[in-house]
């Protein structure tokens, strides 16, 4: 393994608001000397939490934060060998060039002379020699993006930490910029810590991918394992385009999914339900006979250097990414090689939550009364005369120590717009692709996520009603 | 259709018109009285008059004496007040911001009559301190025009330069004295002129509080009831001078710091 130190350590950190809100949760992270390593999610997955936490901004609630194994957790950010380069630069507007990358300098009673040489050779790296006594605001975006960098790294800080620091600028400078970035962190040798919501961006540059999302690390890796080998379906679909497929292994290295049977690398138990992800590249259009499964071409578009070809089989939906056009309506045959399909295990999406007996003896659940016996739950308990339920010894029923879990699979719930019809009301937080059907995460009034199975296709943050009907639903007693 | 093509300079006419009347006129009006006298001929006699005579000289000096003070004890008052309010995360926090302004809802002839009692009843005969009570008066009566522009300039502030600064190495009273301060000075700035000009001039304080001293707004007024329209005149036009100076030296100020956050 790397024998390099850990530069910092980042040890169960939890981040909760007064609100409750959970920004990050129990995040383990060990990062290297002068490694270049990025937190990439989507926004709210809490990869700003953690860097400002890194800062010094933010105090994490739980965990502990290591500099050089030294604990830095409540440490103030002016007391941490560690610089930021914030998302809109924050610059001085009110200082030139020169006052604002000199800032931190001063603060260290630096001598004059000193300062001077030090701002002119960051200048220098940055390219922007000569612009000591010019105004912030005579600046363009790129430029003041630089003087962001070199005001930070002027101090020669143990790390560095940026935060989507080319969000604001266009697609060409963000190109040249995250190249400069590179060669700027090959030259300094100093650690990198940079946040992005751009997964090119992040495969582009880093060494190592910190994958995250809803406060959780998804998954950890070089740029390649991250590509090649996602975890989940949440990196596969985050990470490049995808076909995410769910299925059961039907043999020795044999999977069965999308109405066709493949065969693949992973040697998984036979009868084990997976999620296969197919990359667009590795989709191979063939002719009918010679495919694995059979489609029609239900759309082209030209892309430039490649053509994205969407193939429809059954009820499922393949995209493919071919340098050779067809035709809409076109009949084809469709193959993958075996070491282009990528397994992983099935993720369970049992949704589970807990219902309240209330003082009539019924289970209750976001104030609607479910339509079940509580007596048909809990072994040898009987109705007494005045609708009091008694237990097997004939004393009444505790209805504080009894616990009763709710389970519920994912295709037998149900979506709606009409909010009231649903037993509890929440937002689309999150949508995956899965061939032939959508995975979505609501999350409810009640704070809880419920992942749900719909074939037709809703809007991220559209507010709905979870339908779930009670024979579909599974009971566990706890006491 | 040509009469009724409508310009964009036509919309200006009415403004026009009203700068006319109730700007320059007067002004013309004043300058006429300013120099000439009781015969209507030219003369500089007022303009020699007032600078020769030790009383009005006092009175000028007095009044900027006064209104130096009351800025002063205002900007002390409200810096910390404003900061205080811009910076909490209290939920309350508009309740105290109208805890400042409703006074301003009060009639004002009642608000400096309470006043006077409570200070009646502190000091016993309000003639004893006439400066003192000059001060305590207007500073109450012009607070809020301090504080609302500089609350306005510190909760504009944007959260991630202070972090910067704190990033750079910048300890909490460095932030406060490098990023904060600075970029708040529009706020003072604007807070300072509200307070200054009036205080120079609003006699209704000291006459409210049966004060013996005047200040350059009485001093004019006593000139007009004592139909020395000239002399009044020439006052009003040197008071004018002065707070031109002035706007113009804080608009200089100004023009240096706009980009470091925004006026009320």
């Amino acid at each position: 393994m790397d024998k390099r130190t850990n530069i910092i350590e980042l040890k169960h950190i939890t981040k909760t608001y007064e609100d409750g809100f959970s920004a990050v949760s129990d995040f383990n992270l060990e990062v290297k000397q002068g490694e270049f390593v990025t937190f990439l999610g989507p926004s709210g997955c809490g990869k700003t939490t953690t860097l400002r936490m890194i800062a010094g901004f933010d105090i994490p609630t739980e965990g502990e934060i290591l500099l050089n194994g030294k604990p830095i957790t409540s440490l103030p950010p002016n007391k941490r060998p560690i610089n930021t380069v914030f998302q809109r630069y924050a610059l001085f507007p009110h200082m030139n060039i020169f006052d604002n990358i000199a800032f931190g300098l001063k603060q260290r009673k630096m001598p004059r002379r000193l300062i001077e040489k030090k701002v002119k050779k960051v200048l220098e790296l940055v390219d922007l020699e000569g612009f000591e006594n010019r105004k912030t605001d005579t600046l363009s975006g790129g430029q003041q993006q630089r003087v962001a960098i070199a005001r930070a790294v002027v101090n020669e800080p143990q790390i560095l930490l940026l935060d989507e620091p080319l969000g604001a600028l266009d697609l060409k400078m963000r190109k040249e910029m995250q190249l400069e970035l590179k060669e700027m962190h090959r030259e300094l040798g100093i650690t990198f810590i940079y946040v992005t919501h751009d997964q090119e961006e992040a495969l582009t540059m880093s060494d190592k991918i910190v994958v995250m999302s809803e406060g959780k690390m998804q998954q950890i890796g070089t740029p390649e394992d991250i590509y090649n080998e996602p975890v989940n379906a949440f990196v596969a679909d985050f990470i490049g385009d995808s076909n995410i497929f769910n299925g059961i292994m039907t043999g020795k290295k044999k999977a069965r999914f999308c109405g066709g049977e493949f065969a693949c690398v992973d040697d998984v138990e036979e009868g084990t339900h997976i999620t296969a992800v197919v990359r667009p590249e590795d989709v191979i259009l063939t002719k009918p006979e010679r495919g694995i499964i059979r489609g029609v071409v239900s759309s082209v578009i030209f892309k430039g250097i490649h053509y994205e070809i969407t193939v429809e089989s059954g009820k499922n939906e393949i995209v493919a990414q071919s340098v050779r056009s067809a035709a809409e309506g076109e009949r084809v045959g469709v193959a993958v090689e075996p070491d282009n399909i990528h397994i992983m295990l099935a993720e369970d999406h049992t949704n589970i939550f807990q219902a309240e007996i209330n003082k009539n003896f019924e289970l209750e659940y976001n104030g609607t009364v479910l339509d079940v016996r509580l007596t048909d739950l809990v072994k040898g308990s009987r109705l007494d005369a005045d609708g009091t339920v008694l237990d097997a010894n004939g004393l009444e029923l505790d209805r504080q120590k009894l616990r009763i879990l709710v389970s519920i699979q994912p295709q037998d719930i149900r979506m709606t717009d009409e909010i009231s019809e649903g037993l509890v009301e929440g937002y689309i937080s999150n949508l995956i692709y899965k061939g032939d059907h959508y995975s979505y995460v609501i999350h409810t009034e009640l704070e809880q996520d419920f992942v749900v199975d719909d074939e037709y296709l809703w809007n991220m943050e559209d507010q709905v009603g979870l339908i779930m009907p009670e024979p579909k639903m599974t009971f566990t007693v706890k006491r | 259709m040509r009469q009724l093509k409508f310009s964009r300079k036509m919309l200006g006419i009415p403004y026009a018109v009203f700068l006319l009347l109730f700007v320059a006129a007067p002004l013309f009006v004043l300058l006429y009285y300013a120099f000439s006298n009781g015969q209507g001929q030219f003369t500089t006699e007022n303009l020699t008059g007032f600078f020769s005579d030790p009383n009005t000289l006092g009175t000028l000096f007095y009044s900027f004496g006064v209104a130096v003070v009351t800025t002063a004890v205002c900007l002390l008052m409200a810096y910390p007040a404003a900061y205080i309010l811009a910076v909490s995360r209290l939920k309350a926090k508009s309740v105290l911001v109208m805890l400042f302004v409703i006074p301003m809802w009060i009639n004002f002839s009642l608000r400096i009559t309470a006043l006077k009692e409570i200070l009646t009843w502190l000091e016993g005969n309000l003639a004893y301190h006439p400066f003192f009570n000059t001060v305590v008066g207007m500073s109450y009566d012009f607070l809020p025009f301090m504080i609302l522009p500089i609350y306005t300039t510190i909760s504009r502030l944007d959260g991630a330069l202070l972090e910067a600064a704190r990033d750079l190495g910048a300890g909490e009273a460095q932030a406060f004295l490098k990023v904060t301060l600075p970029l708040s000075l529009p706020g003072i700035i604007s807070g300072v002129s509200m307070v200054f000009l009036p205080a120079m001039t609003n006699y209704v304080v000291l006459d409210m509080l049966y004060n013996s001293t005047y200040i350059m707004g009485s001093l004019i007024g006593s000139y007009f009831a004592a139909y020395n329209w000239h002399g009044g005149s020439m006052i009003a036009l040197i008071l004018l001078a002065i707070i031109c100076l002035f706007t113009l030296f804080t608009s200089g100020m100004e023009e240096e710091n706009t980009r470091g956050g925004t006026l009320l």
